[in-house]
């Protein structure tokens, strides 16, 4: 049995040799990850470049940002599920496999980053109903079985494994039941994205992040669902982007992503809104009201200006946004890729702000400012994740039919 | 946020006018609580001091600069932003003297508190702790050796309040209703200009309430609404604004609120 026969029916993939080339440099990054990851675990977390003033830094940022970037998964799928939007079924498949590898990839990274990995079933051992983060434990856990339950019919739809009949008939029993899995995951995925936001809105010592509740929940919990469903389907646009670049093929219709630009665009500007509300009050509520001015929350010289505030909001929020919902410009695959990667960097902006500089800012008078730079340690075990996802998302490429148009396409 | 309140508030004054910075402090707590030497010290933000030592200053130029030293040790908050984050409750406000304990074979090592915590006065364990050959036998009994990869603080030397209690039901004596002195820190201890002073914030024959209540004290970052068990008095005013986080334009009466 020939390699090719393991490929989706009637595509054409690259030859093996250059897919192997193709893996075996992605494995550098495993590699060199892997060597990062054992030193950690070995030693211990003293090997980063994290201090008592930087208990959270790269890998936290690293975290938040995939975990809201993946937020295209559950988002899709409410909106093709439950919403019933029919197009959609063109790129869920992509969406559920990104959030997958985003959530997969944030839960290895966590396992690195507490300082007793071997203890992590304590949060569900001792949770503390009043911690944020045990409501993130408990979502992010279950909503990567979620995805996990949404992945498997995925790989049990390859040409080679459908051919068993169990596989087949499960396959198709698993979709079926998609719907509720789509179901069970919004509402996940809507907590922990919020818990993770109020994660840092209820840190009331912290004047950068903290926000008043809005009944239980902090400000910061709508702020941080609101920016992960406004960038995850821009995220999952461009990978089917990225992916087309890479292989030279066209996977999804531009009507397709023009309708993923159109979901984000629309939910960028809602979230934008409440972040130019949010700001705006912080700076001349929240701030003197605890005894603060605007320009003690920055430090030019330390790395923390406001320059991130000012990329977050206009560059990388409202331009995007004003792009996103207008037609004209999503008809130009340029600019609606532009777009698309404006919004994607401005989530990572607002989600290193809220981990990084949020704890550099001296909330004592007489504290100071220090930087923080993450070392080699946690630069390779991120760029291992990142490795992990293309590595796994290379291997469903070319053996499973995530692509439901892409024979139309290519004739 | 729920405010947890207890009979027996244990707390502590520390008189910035009479601390002269030494570091006795720093050191007796290090030894009592078995706080390993670092391999190395040279990352100031890595090391355990559980009585960090801030230097104030008036911010005047000679002959008008004025120096102060703040010793802080934990805050012990009676609303602790600390233990309300912590996912896995290795962190409590406890009823013994509300005192805020962390317990170490729960911690996970989140450093979710770490982030909470203004005052930093939470450490974390970066590395295996390691004492020089024959230093084992200088180590306190009572107290825990931390591994590596959780986070620790003070505690108000806790296990000298176990003790006292101890003393005090082989006595006879009430063990919630401790005289003064039948438990102090070994901070306030060793402190040779008395700058630190320890007990009960809810007994008012105890010296600690006494100071505490006075015009001259103050409580670090009182504006974020922690609570802090630990007092600061000074009569020097630029000090007491450095408590707090002093607004130089500050509007008044809470018209910018």
């Amino acid at each position: 049995m020939s390699e090719r026969e393991f490929w989706p029916e009637g595509v054409e993939r690259c030859d093996l040799g250059k897919f192997l080339a193709w893996l075996g440099f992605i494995s550098i990054f495993l590699v060199w990850g892997a060597y990062g990851a054992y030193k950690v675990l070995g030693t211990g977390i003293g090997v980063t470049a994290l201090d008592n003033y930087f208990g959270f830094g790269l890998w936290i940022t690293f975290d938040l940002a995939v975990i809201a970037l993946g937020a295209g998964a559950f988002f899709s799928g409410f909106l093709r599920y439950i919403m019933r939007i029919d197009e959609l079924k063109n790129i869920i498949n992509l969406a559920v496999i990104v959030g997958f590898l985003c959530y997969s990839g944030a839960m290895l990274i966590l396992v690195l980053d507490i300082g007793q990995p071997l203890r992590a079933w304590f949060g569900y051992w001792h949770p503390n109903v009043h911690s944020m983060l045990t409501e993130v434990i408990f979502c992010i856990t279950c909503y990567c079985t979620v995805l996990i339950i949404e992945y498997v019919p995925l790989i049990l739809e390859n040409r080679q494994i459908a051919k068993n009949r169990f596989c087949h008939h499960l396959a198709h029993n698993f979709h079926v039941y998609m719907p509720l899995f789509a179901g069970i995951g919004t509402f996940l995925s809507t907590f922990h994205q919020g818990s993770l936001g109020g994660m840092y809105g209820v840190l009331f010592g912290r004047p950068f992040v903290f926000r008043e509740g809005f009944f239980i929940w902090p400000w910061t919990f709508f702020l941080f669902v609101a920016s992960a469903i406004a960038s995850g389907p821009a995220f999952t646009m461009l990978c089917a982007t990225f992916m087309e670049t890479i292989t030279g093929r066209k996977l999804v219709s531009y009507e397709t992503k023009k309708l993923m630009g159109k979901i984000a665009g629309l939910l960028l500007c809602f979230y934008m809104f409440f972040k130019i509300l949010d700001t705006y009050a912080w700076a001349k509520g929240i701030l003197p009201g605890m005894g603060l001015t605007f320009d003690q929350m920055y430090n030019s010289a330390a790395g923390y200006g406001k320059t991130w505030l000012w990329v977050e909001l206009f560059w990388c929020g409202v331009i995007p946004a004003i792009m996103l919902v207008t037609p004209a410009v999503r008809n130009r695959p340029a600019l609606l890729y532009t777009a698309a990667i404006l919004d994607c960097v401005g989530i990572v902006i607002n989600r290193f702000v809220f981990t990084v500089q949020a704890l550099a800012i001296p909330v004592m008078p007489f504290d100071q400012w220090f930087s923080y730079a993450p070392n080699w340690a946690e630069w390779s075990t991120s760029l291992m994740i990142i490795a992990y996802g293309f590595l796994v998302m290379s291997l469903s490429y070319r053996y499973l039919p995530i692509f439901p148009q892409e024979r139309a396409l290519n004739r | 946020m729920q405010h947890m309140e207890f009979k027996v508030k244990w707390g502590m004054v520390i008189d910035l006018d009479k601390c002269t910075g030494c570091g006795a402090c720093s050191i007796a707590c290090r030894a009592e609580n078995n706080i390993p030497p670092m391999q190395d010290a040279s990352n100031k933000l890595r090391t355990t001091d559980w009585m960090n030592i801030y230097e104030l200053s008036n911010g005047k130029k000679f002959p008008d600069l004025e120096i102060a030293y703040l010793p802080r040790p934990c805050m012990q908050c009676g609303k602790p932003s600390c233990s309300t984050v912590c996912p896995v409750v290795a962190t409590t406000k406890d009823e013994e003297g509300g005192i805020v304990s962390q317990v170490y074979p729960r911690c996970i090592g989140c450093r979710y508190c770490m982030a909470a915590c203004p005052y930093h006065a939470r450490y974390f364990n970066w590395f295996d702790p390691i004492w020089p050959e024959g230093m084992e036998k200088t180590l306190t009994p009572y107290v825990s050796a931390r591994p590596r990869g959780v986070v620790e603080k003070c505690t108000f030397c806790h296990h000298r309040f176990n003790a006292a209690k101890e003393q005090a039901r082989m006595s006879g004596a009430d063990p919630l209703d401790l005289p003064e002195d039948a438990y102090i820190p070994a901070c306030a201890e060793v402190c040779p200009t008395g700058a630190i002073v320890f007990g009960n914030l809810k007994n008012p024959e105890h010296r600690v309430a006494k100071l505490a209540a006075s015009k001259y004290a103050f409580r670090l970052l009182a504006r974020l609404g922690t609570d802090p068990q630990v007092y600061y008095y000074s009569k020097r005013d630029w000090v007491r604004q450095l408590g707090d986080n002093y607004l130089q334009k500050e509007l008044k009466g809470g018209e910018h609120v």
